[in-house]
């Protein structure tokens, strides 16, 4: 593939973004749910994950590596557009906006949950589970710093799926665009709700 | 409504040269009836005379066929760009303000080098090849139905209109737009094109192709001539997805 390079990248970070990224995203916001059950019920799903057979595998080759390839071409991506919107008010051209924002915004975000989630129990081996994320919710900026991480990403999410499915032609004609809106923007809505249900179980 | 002194306030961005720096300048137009840019332009050259009432050179600008088909007059109407030829001061907002579409170099005040539209053209092979070295006949029939789909996709008149609706068509970027794209939906779906399918792909799929459509889908809605670019890219998207596959893991299906 020496010749289409770009198009090789492109590509790898669209299906990326989707597998398993979006996959693994879901799975989280899932797995986060049960918090709104009891602190228990969240407690034995994480630990339902967290002994996985080769977890530190599946972690780096389903997490890490293909994020970081998403986020970094992503980054180059976004700074290559000129945005146009008061020229060009469109709704799709707010959608082409805000998947650029939203993707820089998660990032940060991410970069910052995996410091104090994962980095910061490898490194100084704290506990986690339903007790650290209701410790870190206590404050109120960080309770509003994740919710916009959550519905960023969430977003990010949805609409990525929306282009997915026009980068790789399986959406062709306007109208079957047109109802894969209205079908991501569902896939929005309900894990918005969860991730937010999440977050106001670990904080109240 | 016809009064006799109504005029119309236009201004323009002017550049005198292509590194020149760009300034504004304001006219008042005697206003006539069913007025087009263009006329009122034409009025500036008539009498290079701005609001200040001072002497001026008169506003430079391109244009061609007068009835939206050659794509020469395209510039940037009110924040849109359009073709100078079909924007109707009637049906405008005033003061009513031109400036070149700054997508592509500015060559003077509101003409601009398309070049590169062209230069894409020729990357993507957007032509039928019919030359050989002996008379090859006839090529084979195309159904009506077919012909009238077609039909749309060669409006295209390489006016620049949707690469300058592009976020993603400018100086950080060597995307060659929308316009080449559906271009090459067009010649690979004529029978006698459909030979050199191919080559087009292999052209598309480069460097500044297809692949950097980021979706925002003004191109389409920007066309002056309504031609289905999404569904184009789309087509193309899918296209490519079947060559790729064929190209990485190999096929023996003769195409």
């Amino acid at each position: 593939m020496a010749e289409n390079r770009e198009f090789f990248n492109r590509r790898l970070h669209s299906l990326l973004g989707v597998f398993p990224i979006g996959l693994f995203l879901m799975q989280h916001l899932v797995v986060n749910h049960f918090a709104t059950y009891s602190p228990e019920a969240f407690n034995n799903a994480a630990h339902f994950m967290e002994n996985l057979p080769l977890r530190v595998f599946l972690e780096f080759a389903l997490i890490y590596i293909p994020l970081l390839f998403h986020a970094v071409y992503g980054v180059y991506i976004a700074f290559t557009a000129k945005n146009n919107l008061r020229r060009y008010g469109f709704f799709r051209n707010w959608m082409f906006m805000l998947q650029r924002a939203t993707g820089i915004i998660t990032l940060i975000f991410i970069v910052w949950h995996v410091w104090e989630t994962r980095l910061a129990h490898a490194i100084y081996g704290t506990e986690v589970n339903f007790d650290m994320m209701a410790t870190i919710l206590e404050s109120t900026f960080m309770f509003w710093f994740y919710i916009v991480g959550v519905v960023a990403a969430v977003f990010h999410f949805a609409n990525g799926l929306w282009s997915f499915f026009v980068t790789w032609g399986i959406t062709v004609t306007p109208r079957s665009q047109k109802i894969l809106t209205y079908a991501t923007l569902g896939i929005f809505i309900i894990f918005t709700y969860m991730g937010i249900a999440s977050l106001i179980a670990f904080a109240y | 409504m016809a009064e006799d002194h109504k005029t119309i306030r236009m201004i323009v961005q002017r550049q005198d040269e292509p590194e020149a720096l760009p300034y504004e300048e304001e006219f008042e137009i005697p206003y006539r009836k069913n007025m087009n840019v263009i006329s009122a332009l034409m009025e500036i050259r008539r009498n290079p005379v701005n609001a200040k009432g001072e002497q001026t050179t008169p506003v430079y600008w391109d244009m061609g066929c007068l009835e939206e088909v050659c794509g020469a007059c395209s510039m940037v109407i009110n924040g849109k760009a359009m073709q100078s030829c079909t924007a109707l001061i009637d049906q405008l907002e005033q003061p009513v303000r031109l400036e070149p579409m700054k997508t592509f170099p500015v060559m003077r005040d509101l003409a601009v080098d398309r070049s590169r539209m062209f230069d894409s053209l020729k990357k993507v092979k957007a032509w039928v090849p019919i030359d050989g070295t002996y008379d090859l006949g006839e090529g084979p029939r195309m159904p009506e139905s077919k012909r009238q789909w077609a039909y749309e996709l060669s409006k295209c008149m390489t006016c620049g209109v949707c690469l300058e609706a592009c976020p993603n068509v400018n100086s950080n970027s060597d995307f060659i737009g929308p316009a080449a794209l559906s271009q090459v939906r067009l010649f690979n779906s004529h029978p006698t094109g459909a030979y050199h399918k191919a080559e087009r792909m292999d052209a598309l799929l480069d460097d500044g192709g297809l692949q950097n459509c980021g979706n925002s889908q003004n191109c389409v809605q920007a066309c002056p001539k309504g031609i289905p670019l999404t569904t184009s890219i789309a087509a193309l998207n899918r296209e490519a997805t079947l060559h790729s596959f064929k190209s990485f893991f190999g096929s023996d299906y003769q195409h």
